[in-house]
């Protein structure tokens, strides 16, 4: 049934539409649901995909990649550097940890001491693409037991390249040669010395962050200047492929070179840009890997010896939990962050595939051993999801300590966000506003050139098209209190405005428009808080005139606010009224109707007299007719 | 020769007959300056460095204010928050307003017959002035009787001659060292005898 490549993609896209969306009904994770898309598509119940599975697998690896790419970018390096203690403590911790006690346990179950110490360094290792994919689905990556996670992950990408240098020690020397024919990672370094190789990786990784700085912002600036969209999206592919290759070719993990290259990024205007274009790539990516992690569950093997198997599984999660909450417990986590950092990360995770099938190839491990592993693996990978949510669900509200009410309280300026489109001259006005008040708004701008300006400046203003849903989501609009449209163009403001009216009706939205005409057609879309820019500063003007020609200054400001109130309620009251808003000339017509009209109710109202205040005159016709008034 | 700073206050200043004759009348004196808190600061957003310099220049400052409801205008009032600081015109090292004199000039719609027990407004002029009194005080400054313009709804062109000119005499006297002594315990400066015999 199988061969033909659109059947496969059909398969497999319609495999996660059903079971993804049924997970989703049903409150789980979409991780669980591309599982199970995997399985049930896999060779041992509808059989779509069958031995082909395996190259998926390695295609979709990417995804995480991707993923890593991604969570780089959103750490910017000063961070990363504070970070340094959580990832060698934390990770240290768990990776020694888990690798002591799972070797004891394969020791005991009689397992050869290269065998047992094989399997313990695959064990030791999580799933970034699962614990990380459902950290971010929740939102939690900024809670200590995000980071914390992050942290131990980030750790182990870093000891794997140790661990892949390690295992062809444990070899024999005669089955070398079969190994260096096995190996999948063919790089140019494999023949040099130690020495050579390190600094090729040091070398490497200071490429990246050179090349990040001085080839692909310029490049990024370049190609945003065509303004043609694809372009964008291939150069950030290439970005991510390019870093993963040159990590590949001096033995790196590709992710953690990816990770790299997104902290270098993290600084640069196209930070959001990036982020939103490859997003969806990441999420295919991720999801296809998941499937193939599904599909990959060999249920023969299960079949055989489903005790052995379902014991040492059992085993594996317990042993990988206990060291979790153990290393939590040191680092003095709250008893619920400590509770989901377990059960997040108590799984095999991807790096077990390469680890072990490495090690196959070297002859360290048997088919058989090695078949086992496998499918504990993806076993474990596919339970751990379930038993987070058990905990998630059952546990976790019983202890009830949620970090989000532990924030400190003199966080309004951080904790809600505001959104700033457009930082032209009226924008950044608004922007040094709200800085000089400690309120950092996420701005979008989409002329690159000032972009980078402001940037040297020291704004933090990102490249993009703001009508764009995605760039908006990435800007992180869904927690955001307030968005603002400074651009002065309807069209945009118009999209922006219908994008967060129907998807984020809870975001205020507060609007600048070019004249009242303008803010009629905004006003009738429904929106309240416009702000006409010739409004205000013409009447400032004209109140300067008239203090140059000896009318008092107090007398003057309270007229312009009784002036602007007048305006304003003339505004709202002639928006209702229904115009043609598509016939040019008849709006010009109506243009100057309305004009006429203003200068008219302006003329009626008469010279400004109708203020009494502090005005003794009707005080002293009062008292001449004492029965008037008192 | 003492140096006069007069903070005026009126929020419709281009509607006041009264406090027309009297500011033009001493506009041009030497050393005598006018500031007109209500032009000076239309959207209130008091210069409190500008005021304390202008402050420390001077040696007698005048309140000069219709009597609003009792009570000075609220831009004057705004005045004495934002300016009188802490440790700057009161408080242990707040010494900047030491010794100077100062005073009220009021206009009142009503005649001075009613400020007293008696009258319609209960209380005198002095009374219903203990504020500013306490606040010239607590600022190490000596307090004078204030100079009053009463019943300006009724008053006649003439009346207006003889106070704005009275008021004039009073700045020269001031200028020229009149001391606590020459009050004779009179309510109002109007009263001193050099006021009085022209």
């Amino acid at each position: 049934m199988s061969g033909s490549i659109l059947f496969e993609a059909i398969v497999f896209l319609a495999g996660a539409i059903i079971c993804v969306s049924i997970a989703k009904r049903l409150g789980l994770s979409s991780v669980i649901g591309y599982l199970l898309a995997g399985v049930l598509i896999g060779p041992y119940v509808l059989g779509f995909i069958g031995e082909e599975g395996q190259d998926i697998l390695h295609f979709a690896e990417f995804g995480v990649v991707v993923m890593l790419f991604l969570i780089g970018l959103e750490i910017e390096p000063k961070n990363f550097w504070n970070m340094r203690k959580t990832i060698v403590g934390m990770g240290g911790i768990q990776v020694g940890g888990t690798m002591l006690l799972s070797y004891i346990l394969f020791a005991a179950l009689g397992f050869d001491w290269k065998v047992a110490l094989v399997i313990s360094m695959a064990v030791a290792l999580s799933s970034t693409a699962i614990a990380l994919q459902t950290i971010k689905e929740k939102g939690l990556m900024d809670t200590t037991f995000g980071t914390s996670s992050f942290s131990i992950l980030l750790f182990q990408d870093i000891i794997v390249i140790f661990m892949l240098g390690f295992i062809p020690l444990l070899a024999n020397s005669e089955q070398n040669t079969t190994a260096e024919s096995h190996s999948e990672h063919a790089n140019l370094l494999e023949n040099l010395p130690m020495g050579f190789q390190t600094l090729a990786i040091i070398l490497s990784v200071v490429l990246i962050i050179v090349a990040g700085r001085y080839l692909i912002v310029p490049m990024l600036r370049k190609v945003a200047k065509t303004g043609v969209r694809e372009l964008l999206i291939a150069a950030a592919l290439l970005i991510v492929f390019g870093i993963s290759f040159l990590m590949e070719y001096v033995g790196i993990s590709p992710a953690l070179g990816a990770f790299l290259g997104g902290v270098v990024l993290s600084n640069s205007e196209f930070k959001h840009e990036l982020e939103s274009t490859l997003e969806p790539f990441k999420n295919l990516l991720l999801g296809l890997f998941f499937m193939a992690v599904g599909a990959s569950i060999n249920f023969i093997v299960i079949a055989k010896s489903p005790l052995t198997i379902g014991g040492i599984l059992l085993a594996i999660i317990v042993l990988k939990a206990l060291v979790l909450f153990i290393t939590g417990h040191i680092f003095k986590l709250k008893l619920d962050q400590k509770l989901l950092l377990t059960f997040s990360l108590a799984q095999i995770g991807e790096f077990a595939f390469v680890l072990l099938s490495f090690a196959f190839g070297l002859n360290i491990l048997e088919q058989e051993q090695m078949d086992m592993m496998l499918v504990i693996t993806a076993l474990s990978m596919s339970i751990t999801p379930i038993i987070s949510m058990v905990n998630e669900r059952l546990i976790l509200p019983k202890i009830g300590t949620k970090e989000s009410i532990k924030r400190p309280m003199d966080h309004i300026a951080k904790s809600q966000k505001i959104i700033l489109v457009g930082f032209g001259h009226f924008g950044s006005t608004i922007g040094r506003f709200l800085r000089s008040h400690g309120v950092e708004a996420t701005i979008l701008d989409h002329d690159s050139n000032r972009v980078d300006f402001l940037r040297k400046m020291g704004f933090e203003v990102y490249y993009g098209d703001a009508t764009r849903l995605d760039l908006l989501e990435s800007a992180g609009i869904s927690e955001a209190k307030i968005i603002i449209c400074a651009t002065n163009k309807l069209s945009v403001s118009k999209a922006i405005s219908k994008i967060v009216k129907e998807k984020y009706p809870h975001v205020e939205l507060m609007i600048r428009t070019k004249n009242r005409y303008d803010a009629y057609e905004l006003l009738n879309l429904g929106h309240q808080n416009i702000y006409r820019e010739s409004l205000e500063t013409s009447l400032t003007l004209a109140k300067d005139v008239l203090s140059k020609m000896g009318f008092r200054k107090y007398t003057l400001t309270r007229q312009v606010q009784n002036f602007i109130k007048y305006d304003v309620d003339s505004l709202r009251r002639l928006a209702s009224e229904p115009n043609r808003e598509d016939d040019y000339i008849f709006k010009a017509k109506k243009e100057l109707e309305q004009q006429e009209k203003f200068l008219n109710e302006d003329f009626k109202r008469g010279v400004v007299d109708y203020d009494n205040h502090w005005d003794s005159d009707h005080i002293k016709k009062a008292l001449k007719n004492p029965n008037a008034k008192d | 020769m003492k140096k006069i700073l007069v903070l005026f206050s009126h929020p419709k200043f281009e509607k006041s007959r009264v406090n027309q004759a009297l500011i033009n009348h001493i506009t041009d004196k030497d050393h005598v300056t006018i500031h007109d808190l209500y032009e000076e600061y239309p959207d209130f957003h008091i210069d409190v460095p500008r005021e304390k310099e202008l402050l420390s220049q001077h040696d007698i400052i005048i309140w000069h204010h219709p009597f609003y409801w009792y009570s000075c205008p609220p831009i004057m009032k705004q005045w004495m928050d934002m300016v009188l600081e802490f440790n700057w015109a009161y408080g242990p090292s707040g010494k900047a307003l030491q010794n100077k004199i100062c005073f009220n000039v009021i206009t009142t719609g009503g005649s001075r017959e009613v400020y007293c027990s008696e009258g319609y407004n209960s209380f005198t002029v002095r009374q219903f002035l203990r504020p500013f009194e306490q606040t010239a005080i607590l600022c190490g400054m000596t307090y004078f009787p204030p100079f009053t313009v009463m019943g300006t709804y009724t008053l006649t062109d003439e009346d207006l001659n003889r106070y704005k000119n009275n008021y004039g005499k009073l700045i020269d006297l001031l200028q020229a060292n009149l001391s606590v002594n020459d009050f004779d315990n009179k309510s109002f400066l109007n009263d001193i005898p050099q006021l009085k015999t022209t």
